[in-house]
């Protein structure tokens, strides 16, 4: 075989902040990321899939990051029982794509399809079907884990290896690099989701609607926000709650080809917006228009996957929106219990003067047995804000009040809170690195993000 | 690392008893756990500056530091890099003098001119060196508006820092593919110990101002600013007159 060959690239995460310089490998096979983590240097090494993940998990400063997304074979679909056994850096979008005409759907989606099968794993994702489904790494049935020791490992849920399975679900590949996952995907009829719509005039009541009861009704669940106005519209919500549907359900035109991959795209972004461009005065308007767009009370519409599930991949490239500053996400989970807690925290960000459009709240079910796996039983609420002065300080007050009420943030999402702040936040932390210790005691895989919060 | 809002983990300051470099160096500690290292020679001062910094709840280190001692930078350098990635670098040392003193006396004029700038070379080829290897980092360099467009009335000085700033603004373009930012900063007239007994120029401003708009370059990861801003029109202004007009202004 040929000397591995790498380039220097400067790199960042979907927020565009925190660049750092590393080699990048561009393997096509699980031989040649053998052969690349083998020439890594005294910096380590880093998977990287598509880049999703806001802040610096995929990077690796001075070191080398290998870029999974050139490993992508689909090695097999199998019809009946579900099982899929796919190379890591498959994304979801192709995954979808191969399995919908089986009548497949992958059980768990994010926000956005550009993510690979690696990075959902290391991240253990979830999505708006969380309560009813779990988070990704539930229905991963085993794994190819190439370990610090040049091994390559096959890891199973309940298996001899069962520890090291669970640290590497939502391990934010610092275990090592998945090469390959079989995971079980769900039956369906359909790609097309039924829809219920309500729309809340404030937070009291959007706290309710996700009370009472009618939350289970559906697979598929989730709130946009507001998070800007102040006084009585502050938490005014929209929701957006469905299930999949059966083939009677659909309209006849769709009838005939239920399973058609209906996810459109109306333009990729240009790189070209200035900073300040997502301020208050935008970001009020266009919320003020996302909310009265959506009818008061809908029930039973058949939408498709773009208009249910992800908005924003009618534009690609939506994040340089944000300016050459960046932006960052914020991610935090607070129990059921901590319902007080939850309302200063959303009042605090609407009184920060920071401000947020792309404001996310959903009632999360069970979590899973992964020590670093994010989700809980609880609410989450995710916001954008803008880099601006005075972000630092108002995102620690935010840490501190997540803490008090005890929550804790999203590492797929994290990109700048402190280690000892990030160490309270997950309790199991230290049986977490025991796991990463015993495969990797010297720190092979590393990155910004497990250097900057000494994980 | 630094993190997606700016904030650095680990700083450097060379010339660390630099009171614009402290107040960079405060300003961080307070929005963050914070290691500091300041590498100054040894001095009462030093150890003041480190106990404050420590009240913050930052982790200091010192390094023994003599800008003159050319040699011994490499050496500085290593050590300062010993104990994990540094995260910010300001290079804030330098000397102002006398300015009449300076063109006259071959002592004092060649001192300055090795404080100045051969120093900030020896360092910054060092520090660029270290930098390309950890694949990050930001690197503030303290020039001065009196680099910009260099005057009659301190011109050693004011030629010790254009060289500075050229050097540092080239060395940031080379390093800008390795992942590493290089900040200049041009400050005005600064009321600091530098300065102290002087009349105070138009636009003066003090050290933790000139940390804010440091702080917020970083961030931003900007190449050049003025502090405060004003400097940049005032400078391009200065600049483009001609010099039978420049040399009649009383500056």
């Amino acid at each position: 075989m040929e000397p591995a060959k790498f380039e220097t690239r400067t790199l960042t995460g979907w927020g565009r902040t925190a660049p750092s310089a590393a080699r990048v490998a561009g393997p096509s096979t699980a031989d040649d990321v053998i052969a690349a983590v083998a020439a890594a240097g005294e910096r380590g090494v880093i998977a990287r899939g598509l880049g999703r993940s806001y802040g610096d998990p995929a990077q690796n400063a001075g070191g080398l990051v290998v870029d999974m997304t050139g490993v992508d074979r689909v090695h097999s679909i199998d019809a009946g029982s579900g099982l899929a056994v796919l190379d890591a850096g498959v994304s979801l979008d192709k995954l979808m794509r191969a399995a919908l005409p089986f009548g497949l759907w992958v059980p768990v989606l994010p926000g956005t399809r550009q993510v690979t099968i690696g990075g959902a794993i290391g991240s253990d994702i979830h999505g708006k079907n969380h309560h009813s489904a779990g988070s990704f790494g539930n229905h991963v049935r085993s794994m190819d884990l190439l370990t610090a020791d040049g091994q390559v490992r096959t890891i199973t849920p309940d298996g001899p290896d069962s520890d090291l399975f669970w640290a590497t679900v939502g391990g934010m590949g610092l275990t090592g690099i998945i090469l390959r996952a079989t995971v079980a995907l769900k039956h369906t009829e359909s790609a097309y989701f039924v829809v219920d719509t309500d729309r809340t005039s404030g937070l009291d009541e959007t706290l309710e609607l996700f009370s009472d009861g009618s939350d289970d009704g559906y697979d598929y669940s989730m709130a946009w926000f507001d998070s800007i106005s102040t006084g009585p519209k502050l938490g005014r919500a929209v929701f957006s709650r469905g299930s999949l549907a059966k083939v009677d359900e659909l309209p006849k035109k769709h009838r005939a080809n239920p399973l058609r991959f209906d996810a459109p795209q109306l333009l990729t972004l240009p790189d070209v917006f200035p900073n300040g461009l997502a301020n208050k005065l935008t970001f009020r308007a266009l919320g003020e228009a996302w909310y009265r767009k959506a009818p008061k009370r809908g029930r039973g519409q058949i939408q498709n996957l773009t208009a249910f599930y992800h908005p924003l991949d009618l534009f690609g490239e939506w994040n340089r929106a944000y300016g050459s500053h960046g932006f960052l996400q914020y991610q935090f989970i607070v129990p059921f219990s901590a319902d007080a807690e939850l309302r200063t925290i959303v009042r605090r960000i609407a009184e920060s003067g920071h401000v947020s459009f792309l404001n996310v709240l959903k009632r999360m079910g069970a979590g899973n047995q992964a020590p670093l796996s994010f989700p809980q039983p609880g609410w989450t609420i995710t916001v954008d804000f803008p880099i601006t002065p005075g972000l630092t300080e108002f995102c620690a007050s935010l840490d501190e009040a997540v803490l008090a009420a005890g929550g804790r943030l999203y590492l797929a999402k994290e990109s700048r809170t402190a280690p000892q702040t990030f160490h309270r936040m997950y309790p199991r932390l230290d049986e977490w690195r025991k796991v990463r210790d015993s495969v990797d005691p010297d720190g092979l895989f590393t990155s910004d993000q497990s250097r900057r919060l000494g994980l | 690392m630094i993190n997606a809002v700016g904030t650095p983990q680990s700083l450097l300051l060379l010339g660390g008893t630099s009171e614009i470099g402290l107040a960079i160096a405060e300003n961080y500690a307070r929005q963050r756990p914070l290691t500091v290292t300041l590498a100054a020679r040894p001095s009462a001062r030093l150890d003041a500056a480190a106990a404050k910094l420590r009240h913050l709840g930052a982790t200091v280190r010192t390094l023994p530091f003599d800008a003159r001692d050319i040699d011994s930078h490499p050496k500085l350098v290593e050590d300062a890099f010993s104990e994990g990635d540094i995260d910010v670098t300001v290079v804030a040392f330098g000397l102002l003098g006398d300015a009449e003193q300076l063109w006259q006396d071959h002592t004092a004029g060649v001192e300055l001119a090795q404080v100045n700038f051969t120093a900030p070379v020896s360092l910054g080829i060092a520090l660029a060196e270290r930098l390309r290897k950890q694949g990050h980092g930001a690197l503030v360099a303290l020039s001065s508006v009196a680099g910009e467009r260099v005057r009659r009335s301190n011109f050693v000085y004011g030629a010790t820092k254009a060289g500075f700033d050229g050097f540092y603004l080239g060395l940031g373009e080379a390093l800008r593919p390795e992942g590493i930012h290089v900040t200049v900063v041009r400050p005005g007239f600064v009321r600091t110990k530098m300065t102290e007994g002087m009349t105070a120029a138009p636009m003066a401003t003090t050290a933790d101002k000139v940390a804010e708009v440091v702080v917020d370059a970083v961030r931003k990861r900007k190449d050049l600013v003025w502090a405060p801003a004003q400097w940049r029109l005032v400078m391009s202004v200065l600049r483009h007159i001609p010099r039978p007009i420049f040399r009649k202004l009383p500056i």
